[in-house]
């Protein structure tokens, strides 16, 4: 009951930001408004128990993310500033375009998160069960994708440096 | 030692016996939530007190002492004044960000207060992630400070925000590593594993020389975080007014004095937690005699006696050393204090690995 309670909450939290992030015109309540729906996501890890989820959740997208976006935004618009009112026309693709993410997502969650929750016991793991299955090259162990996923980084560095030396 | 938590089961057991799990729960949350406020408003209190006194001391002054004895009620008049001072509403602003910051700054300092040990037992929730989390959400209060310099749409304002994003931002770094350097000692991330583990010495005596280098780089990255001291430059009153929050006015700013003591307490219970045993009493593995001798002394006492100590040291730096320019301020950082924290961390997995630990 105080579970379900504590779940609504959220829920309807994360909704509410969630549109508001998109519906307001100014950029940075818009920042502030994605902030709350991820510290709010960051609360449903913990009340299913991932505590590890939540507070990489917390340091990486509302620590380290959203400062970055803060940053830039302090960066390069004034206070006072305002986006336009989006037309109708723009407006219907855009719909269409949720519309269909929300279709597919919404599928993909019903059909095989279902089947995978119910087949895999859910047990809090370790932190030293993490590391270990981060940091090993054994079977069901991720070194190579974590530091594949790091060729990334540095590419999108790489790619930022090369938009910033050109202005 | 006496376990505090045989006090907070019993009161769980005897909800439980009268009331359904609901309303346990409930009332646990609710009793728990005003416990730790009043305790965070009371600390900060006291630290006022010890604030204005020890810099008296330091200035050749008396320092507070009209009201009551030695002045002790002098930080609880100076709550009321704050409490009852109007608040300036500004024209031109964003009004929703500007109230928000505030309280985005407090709670980010209440969220990383909530799981700091404070005795054998006491502690209101204790995660197997415990250091991780301390750092996630310690890193929440630099938006809030980045909302207050940008919602006051004042250029002061605003550099002071910069200025201070840049600052934790890149301290956040070092504070992060030198706990990463002792974690590697410990071998677990949760707070009271790591308490239980220094039983025998603290992990400053286990760990020696790397121990000691992590150590002194925590205590100046979270002297920087907290914004004073010689790192006080996005509140320089002397170029910029009072920096991100030269608009607040009351009881508004009353939450950012609050956290910026708030956060020096923090900073000074993580070292005392990670470093010095939290509330652990100074025990000599073998030497039972004594460590029963040391057990006598409360473990609250300990706690806050380390937590004191280290404040009074922080204090001693603030007094003492005159303000870094910004370039000075990212140079100590990025090119002294990282390599060095970076080159003890990789000597620290050695020395754990060869064993050359106490």
């Amino acid at each position: 009951m105080a579970e379900q309670i504590i779940f609504y909450v959220l829920a309807i939290l994360i909704v509410a930001f969630s549109i508001l992030s998109v519906t307001s015109r100014r950029i940075l309540r818009s920042a502030t408004y994605l902030l709350f729906v991820l510290i709010a996501t960051a609360g449903l890890y913990l009340l299913m128990g991932y505590q590890f989820l939540a507070a990489v959740q917390i340091s990486v997208y509302a620590g380290g993310i959203m400062v970055l976006y803060i940053f830039s935004i302090l960066l390069t618009s004034h206070a006072g500033d305002k986006a336009k009112p989006v037309s109708w026309k723009r407006l219907l693709p855009a719909g269409a375009a949720a519309a269909v993410g929300l279709a597919v997502c919404g599928h993909i969650i019903y059909h095989n998160v279902n089947k995978v929750m119910s087949l895999v016991p859910f047990q809090e793991p370790t932190m030293q069960d993490i590391g270990r299955t981060m940091m090993g090259t054994d079977k069901y162990q991720y070194l190579l994708p974590f530091e594949a996923i790091s060729v990334l980084l540095l590419a999108s560095i790489v790619g930022a440096i090369m938009i910033a030396r050109k202005r | 030692m006496f376990d505090f938590s045989i006090v907070t089961t019993w009161v769980d057991q005897f909800l439980r016996t009268y009331l359904p799990e609901f309303w346990v729960l409930a009332i646990e949350f609710v009793v728990v939530g005003v416990v730790m406020l009043a305790l965070y408003a009371v600390i900060a209190l006291v630290l006022i007190y010890f604030e204005r006194k020890i810099c008296a001391f330091f200035q050749c002054r008396l320092g507070p002492n009209r009201v009551g004895p030695y002045g002790i009620f002098q930080s609880i008049a100076d709550m009321l004044k704050m409490l009852i001072k109007e608040i300036i509403p500004i024209n031109h602003t964003d009004k929703l960000l500007f109230y928000l910051a505030p309280f985005f700054v407090v709670v980010a300092s209440f969220l990383t207060f909530g799981a700091i040990p404070f005795g054998n037992g006491l502690q209101a929730f204790d995660f197997n992630i415990g250091v991780f989390y301390l750092l996630a959400v310690s890193s929440l209060g630099v938006i809030g400070i980045l909302m207050a310099g940008w919602a006051s749409n004042n250029k002061y304002s605003m550099i002071g925000a910069m200025r201070s994003g840049a600052q934790l931002v890149s301290y956040e770094l070092s504070a992060g590593l030198s706990l990463l350097t002792m974690v590697v000692l410990s071998g677990d991330l949760q707070l009271s594993t790591i308490i239980e583990k220094q039983s025998d010495t603290w992990f400053i005596f286990q760990g020696h020389l790397p121990a000691v280098v992590a150590f002194v780089i925590y205590l100046i990255a979270g002297h920087a975080e907290t914004n004073r001291g010689p790192f006080d430059l996005p509140e320089a009153e002397s170029e910029l007014t009072a920096g991100y929050h030269t608009e607040y006015s009351g009881l508004q700013f009353g939450m950012f004095y609050l956290a910026e003591y708030l956060n020096m307490f923090i900073i000074a219970s993580i070292a005392t937690t990670v470093f010095l045993g939290g509330w652990m009493p100074f025990h000599i593995g073998g030497l039972d005699g004594f460590n029963q001798v040391m057990d006598y002394i409360p473990s609250v006492v300990w706690f806050f006696g380390k937590a004191f100590a280290l404040m009074f040291l922080s204090l001693w730096v603030r007094w003492t050393f005159p303000r870094l320019r910004i370039d000075q301020l990212l140079h100590l950082e990025w090119k002294y204090l990282l390599p060095i924290n970076m080159v003890n961390l990789l000597i620290m997995v050695g020395i754990v690995l060869l064993g050359w630990y106490f």
